[in-house]
């Protein structure tokens, strides 16, 4: 273990350092707004090495089972500071529960933990005053104003009424919200609360986030706006663990990710690497007609098939031979595009099998 | 396993006072209609029972009837407003509304939300049991120093009461079960610990019973502070309240960390 320790860490460092080439320009899309942070600028850059820890969340061998139902099965990953690491696996993976059990919210049945530096659960409440959390489900107060609800999430992190309402401004203007800061919660849309749990994950100004799920449910425009807070974050150096179903938004946000499926890892690495990887070639997608009839016709160009609902992907290392054979087909239509994260996810997943 | 149940004790002394203030504030946005709900079942008992059965009784160990119940009432309305604080409302808190699970993502513990609860609850229970007595002492049924005297008890009779409910909201699966509680637990109490009539009337087993009940402990001492009667056992029955405070209190901690920290 301590071998293997070595190692992630050395990887850790590395993915820092090509980070932080990487991310200057484009990640800041504009001026943040979080002055009173800025400052100081993101922990990663003014750090004398070996003065921080690299590593955010370790976790190593971690098996959870309820009951006699196996939730997690020995699953281990690393998540370097400062990096956007992303849990992605369909429903009832295990992502949420991973995600309590790095919070000392669940305990883990073997394996160890270990967040910010601190040993967890034993100690979790140490590495929970600097972790902001966005839960799956919103928990926000209801009967309490926007200003009200970050007042009192505030105080459970012990800051004064006065500490609180000094970072108040700049937490609204984050959220986009400076003028809801009055507004009953329950009179807010879903992307307005979901920005406002951010915002109230913010309050202790945490060096590590967890996410789950943060934009489910939200329209394209609530999401993206969601999307360019978080990379605001990013480039302030905090570190985010996210959980998502959209793959959209683990290809853009998310340095690592994993993958996992009935709480094993099956797969982890960068977005692009891991589609040049697993699929490495141009995707058609099919539809308009007999799915099975359809992939018949095309397998001799396709490495790989996959067929779901009444769509046949065709993962084609001979797209040009895959037209030729659907052209002029009546009713039949189809989309040639580069292979994406999504191709990924139901590659590993097994489309047919899940849904 | 123990270790983890000493992660979710109180974190320190004052941590429950962010959950306090929590629910201050929310009580603070319908506070009127709170205040008035609280006082108006005591009252329509103390008035019912008190000028109805007061006209049969007369005179109850030397004192009218209506002086007699208000004592009991007032003890009772800090019992039935803590209990139905913790029952009702922390239970919503902890499940539908999901406020402690946002509360338990920041530094602070279990430990900390239970006694913040507790407080919280306690402070609901001498509300009602002080409004109750300011309508005595406003009919002359007891003095305002007395009434100043009996906040205390009544206070930790709240946090008893709130404390024992602790456990049944920690247990509960769902509301319905809050119903046994309440029909098997409180209103028998009631009855048991002397407060709508004197303990003496009761069946001889009964009595051995009321001995042990914590609104018995409250009353004994309440009743004697506010009829302005000499007190007997006092050290026993606030030992008796603070123990019925403070043991159901780590029981539930254990209890609700089990639940939430699955
Ligand atoms: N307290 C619990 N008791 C029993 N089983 C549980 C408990 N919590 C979670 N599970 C089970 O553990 C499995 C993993 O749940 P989890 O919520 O971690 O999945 P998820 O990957 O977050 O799913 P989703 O994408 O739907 O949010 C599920 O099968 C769930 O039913
Ligand atoms: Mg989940």
């Amino acid at each position: 273990m301590t071998g293997n320790g070595r190692v992630l860490r050395q990887e850790a460092e590395n993915q820092l350092s090509d980070r932080e080439m990487a991310q200057e320009a484009p990640r800041r899309l504009e001026p943040s707004p979080f002055e009173w942070k800025d400052q100081t600028g993101p922990a990663v850059k003014t750090a004398i090495p070996g003065a921080i820890p690299t590593v955010a969340i370790d976790v190593a061998s971690v098996t959870k089972s309820y009951g006699d139902k196996p939730v997690i099965n020995g699953l281990s990953f690393t998540v370097a500071a400062g990096e956007c690491f992303g849990l992605l696996g369909p429903n009832g993976a295990g992502k949420s529960t991973i995600t309590r059990m790095i919070l000392g919210m669940t305990t883990p049945g073997t394996g160890e933990i270990t967040v910010l530096g601190v040993p967890v659960p034993s100690r979790a409440r140490l590495a929970r005053m600097r972790i902001g959390v966005v839960p799956q489900f919103d928990n926000l107060d209801l009967e309490f104003t926007v200003r009200e609800n970050l007042l009192v999430f505030g105080r459970y992190f012990r800051m004064s009424t006065r500490e609180i309402e000094a970072v108040i401004p700049s937490l609204l203007e984050f959220a986009r919200l400076e003028n809801k800061a009055d507004a009953r919660v329950s009179d807010l849309s879903g992307g307005m609360k979901r920005r406002l749990t951010l915002a109230r994950a913010l309050i202790n100004d945490p060096q590590l986030l967890i996410l789950d799920e943060p934009t489910t449910g939200l329209d394209p425009h609530a999401r993206h706006l969601i999307w360019e807070r978080l990379r605001s974050l990013l480039a302030r150096g905090k570190t985010i663990l996210l959980t998502t179903h959209i793959m959209e938004e683990a290809e853009r946000l998310c340095d690592r990710l994993c993958v996992l499926e009935a709480g094993r890892k099956i797969a982890e690495g960068r977005p692009h690497m891991l589609i040049a990887e697993k699929i490495g070639c141009q995707v058609i997608e099919i539809y308009g007609g007999d799915p099975h009839e359809l992939s018949a016709l095309v397998s001799p160009h396709a490495r790989h098939i996959e067929v779901s609902g009444e769509t046949v992907f065709c993962y084609a290392f001979d797209p040009e031979q895959v037209r030729v054979q659907l052209d002029g087909r009546a009713g039949v239509r189809f989309l040639q595009r580069p292979p994406n994260l999504e191709d990924v996810f139901l590659r590993l997943t097994g489309r047919e099998l899940k849904d | 396993m123990w270790k983890l149940y000493v992660a979710a004790l109180p974190a320190n002394g004052w941590n429950w006072i962010a959950v306090w203030r929590r629910n201050y504030l929310a009580w603070k946005k319908v506070a009127l209609a709170s205040i008035l709900g609280n006082l108006a079942d005591p009252l329509i008992y103390l008035f019912g029972l008190g000028a109805g059965l007061g006209m049969m009784v007369g005179r109850v160990d030397g004192v009218s009837y209506i002086a007699f119940l208000s004592a009991g009432m007032v003890a009772t309305s800090a019992m039935t407003a803590s209990t139905f604080e913790t029952i009702y409302a922390t239970f919503a808190r902890m499940r539908a509304q999901r406020t402690w699970e946002a509360i338990l993502h920041t530094q602070v513990t279990i430990g900390d939300i239970v006694l913040g609860e507790l407080a919280w609850a306690a402070t609901k229970a001498s509300l009602a049991g002080t409004g109750i007595g300011v309508v005595a002492a406003t009919l002359g049924y007891t003095e305002w120093v007395s009434l100043l005297y009996a906040l205390p008890v009544i206070a930790l009779t709240g946090l008893a009461f709130a404390s024992l409910a602790m456990i049944v909201t920690a247990l509960a699966p769902s509301y319905e079960y809050f119903i046994f509680y309440q029909t098997l637990v409180i209103t028998p109490m009631l009855f048991l610990s002397g407060a709508v009539f004197p303990v003496n009337q009761l069946p001889s087993a009964f009595q051995h019973v009321t001995r042990v009940l914590p609104l018995a402990h409250s009353i004994d001492v309440i009743r004697p502070i506010m009829l302005g009667s000499p007190l007997v056992n006092v050290g026993l029955h606030i030992g008796a309240l603070c123990c019925y405070a403070v043991v159901p209190f780590f029981l539930s901690t254990a209890l609700l960390r089990r639940r939430l920290m699955p």
